[in-house]
């Protein structure tokens, strides 16, 4: 029952980090239909932004705090990482995306794996290629709830999740632009016809997409600590496995996903077969695929001629 | 067809095997006189063997529309079971014979085309498998589920101690050589090119242009689409059963994660999916680029900062990458062959303007397959 509930417990705080990063791709291809698949490597560069701008308030502004940190540093360090992410997502759609919209959509695949090549090399190239250890931006506590096992970090990573999850619902339901986005999603030209400007629209869900990967980041770091510029590819990877297991292009569809992914593997890694963790999130996508082909809380479209 | 046409193909092949044979013992001998042509050597089979994988995945691709992004996996299955074979009966069988004996040259072959055809054939039964979900799964789905079955295979081959698991696979003989991966890359674009002329290759194609139009004309969906698989996974087996056996002659699974399908995919679309000779031409010059760029190290100063002494490479291939799909989007020669760009002989009939180059040409299909 303990190690139920801990495994549990472990699963949905890996989970939302899959979640938040899973609402980038799951935005992204709502409206392009397009992978985008630098997401990973933009989630990890919010990562060592995190890192970078972590060691600086540590060593620069609070030697007295160094090394146990504090909650106001810890905010300021994810809102640079949002805003440097937010840029590079913004980056990433003007070169990658805006110039191939009209071409095949495979052209734009390639772009975007060639930009997540560019990212991961370059980031082997700018950062070194060896592992790196986050800072502790906030003192790690642990708390035990009877025989249950839970870090701070772990409340902080899930609180945190939701109020992002949170404040995206918002945006996306419950402003103007929101409603411009869920326009450009369902019907691309009639959206641009009726005079909402489609590539501002796009552009801004790419920075949004980017921010929530960075606060992943954040997070991710804070977790596990061991940061290295080829981080990027397995989250990556699953939290896409994530946002088509929900039904890609569905926003709560996501979160459920990324949570789904997570408990699944928690529970993997604490059985006897732990190496096959890294497939297991595969294995599922393809049983899920198979028998609901458009996921969890995907609307099934049939094809008209 | 002519009346004799086995007679005409016999002369070809004997020509091709000649040529590639010929094209091999002068590689030698010039590695002889000059050992830096070693390193060269290396990088042409390494090509050889990356136009085996792209021209294999584009008839997945290119000329069936089915987009997979799990090539690399059914390289790995091809190159662990041939190897697996070499290593445990093969390699002991060969050893106890005569060194350098003329019985041992002929056996070594002789089972390295048995152990080739064995990986193939495993490759050709893994494609059926992945090709099943491919029967209800379409578009981005369906890539993502075939970059979930090339990480399931990574991760079983991780699992599985026999083969050397997480550590790699050490001792296996190096028989493959310059003159097989050659052969056996000729084989591959032949089976390509007739495959798109006939009946089957037909059917690739009314499936990847309009799967709805295909059924309504009566071909068998399905049943093409897996076959597609089949033959592209059963090539790669090939390429990877050559990489095995090629010097240094080492597998880790490592070797086989989805970067390197996306490096195959990266070769396929860049030179136009549907068009052989784009893939191969851009499978020649995606091999050479990351090699050529070494000359760049030379020319980065002695006191440079640190960050400059890095290896650039990389991050030049993919900036080349993103500025060659942005000016080129349907691929080097689009849905053509090198061929349809050569000036034509008066006595053929100018067909839809082809003869205009590709300057202007907004006909359909030089846009790519559609991916719904």
């Amino acid at each position: 029952m303990e190690t139920l509930l801990q495994n549990l417990l472990n699963g949905i705080a890996a989970g939302s980090i899959y979640a938040l990063i899973a609402l980038g791709y799951t935005m992204v291809y709502g409206i392009l239909k397009l992978i985008n698949f630098a997401h990973g490597d933009i989630f990890m560069v919010g990562s060592f932004v995190g890192f970078y701008a972590g060691g600086y308030f540590a060593a620069k502004i609070a030697p007295e705090q160094a090394g146990g940190g504090s909650p106001i540093y810890a905010a300021l360090v994810m809102l640079i990482s949002i805003i440097i992410c937010g840029l590079l997502g913004y980056l990433n759609e003007r070169v990658a995306y805006r110039p191939l919209r009209n071409a095949p959509r495979i052209a734009s695949l390639i772009t975007a794996i060639g930009v997540s090549f560019l990212l991961e090399y370059g980031g082997q190239f700018v950062f070194g290629p060896d592992p790196k250890f986050f800072p502790t931006l906030i003192e790690k506590h642990v708390i035990n709830f009877g025989g249950v096992v839970t870090t701070n970090y772990q409340l902080i990573v899930l609180g945190v999740a939701i109020v992002f999850m949170a404040l995206l619902q918002f945006i996306v339901y419950g402003t103007k632009f929101g409603r411009a986005m869920r326009a450009v999603s369902f019907n691309f030209e009639t959206a641009s016809l009726m005079g909402i400007p489609t590539d501002r629209v796009i552009s801004t869900t790419f920075v949004l997409g980017s921010m929530l990967a960075a606060v992943a980041g954040i997070l991710y770091g804070l977790s596990y600590p061991k940061i290295d510029p080829l981080m990027g590819i397995m989250p990556g990877l699953k939290a896409f496995v994530a946002a088509v297991l929900g039904g890609i292009g569905n926003v709560p569809g996501a979160v459920v996903g990324g949570l789904v992914i997570g408990i699944i593997e928690s529970f993997v890694g604490g059985s006897d077969y732990s190496n096959y963790r890294d497939a297991i999130a595969f294995v599922i996508l393809i049983v899920i695929l198979l028998f609901r082909p458009s996921g969890l809380f995907g609307k099934y479209e049939p094809e008209k001629v | 067809m002519p009346k004799r046409w086995w007679l005409r193909d016999l002369i070809y092949l004997v020509l091709f095997v000649g040529v590639v044979y010929g094209a091999w013992i002068a590689l030698e001998y010039a590695t002889i006189y000059w050992p830096a042509m070693r390193y060269y050597n290396r990088i042409l089979v390494i090509m050889g063997i990356n136009i085996t994988m792209a021209v294999s995945l584009n008839i997945i691709n290119g000329h069936a529309g089915q987009f997979s992004l799990g090539h690399a996996g059914f390289m790995a299955i091809g190159a662990y079971s041939a190897a697996y074979l070499t290593v445990t009966y093969f390699g002991p069988y060969v050893e106890k014979m005569t060194e350098g004996s003329a019985q041992q040259v002929v056996w070594q072959n002789i089972l390295l085309l048995v152990a080739i055809v064995a990986g193939a054939l495993t490759s050709a039964i893994a494609g059926y498998i992945v090709g099943l979900p491919s029967l209800r799964l379409r578009g981005d789905y369906l890539a993502i589920v075939t970059l979930g079955f090339g990480e399931i295979i990574r991760v079983l081959i991780l699992n599985i101690e026999a083969i050397g698991a997480a550590r790699g696979l050490t001792g296996i003989p190096a028989w493959a050589n310059f003159f097989w991966v050659f052969f056996f890359t000729g084989l591959t674009i032949l089976i390509s090119h007739r495959l798109v002329s006939s009946a089957v290759g037909r059917a690739f194609l009314a499936v990847r242009e309009d799967q709805i139009a295909a059924e309504a004309m009566g071909v068998d969906t399905t049943k093409y689409k897996v076959k597609a698989f089949i033959i592209g996974s059963c090539l790669a087996g090939v390429a990877g059963a050559l990489y095995a056996h090629y010097t240094p002659a080492y597998l880790n699974p490592t070797m086989f994660t989805f970067i390197r399908s996306f490096e195959v995919v990266a070769m396929v679309v860049l030179g136009g999916l549907g068009s052989i000779s784009g893939s191969i031409l851009s499978a020649i010059v995606l091999t050479f680029l990351p090699e050529g760029l070494r000359l760049v190290k030379d020319y980065i100063p002695e006191n440079a900062p640190e960050m400059l002494k890095r290896d650039p490479r990389m991050v030049i291939y993919s900036i080349m990458l993103i500025v060659l799909m942005r000016s080129r989007p349907q691929g080097l020669f689009g849905r053509r062959e090198l061929w349809e760009f050569l000036p034509r002989r008066k006595d053929s009939i100018a067909k839809e303007g082809r003869d205009k180059g590709d300057s202007d040409d907004k006909l359909d299909r030089d846009s790519g397959p559609p991916v719904t």
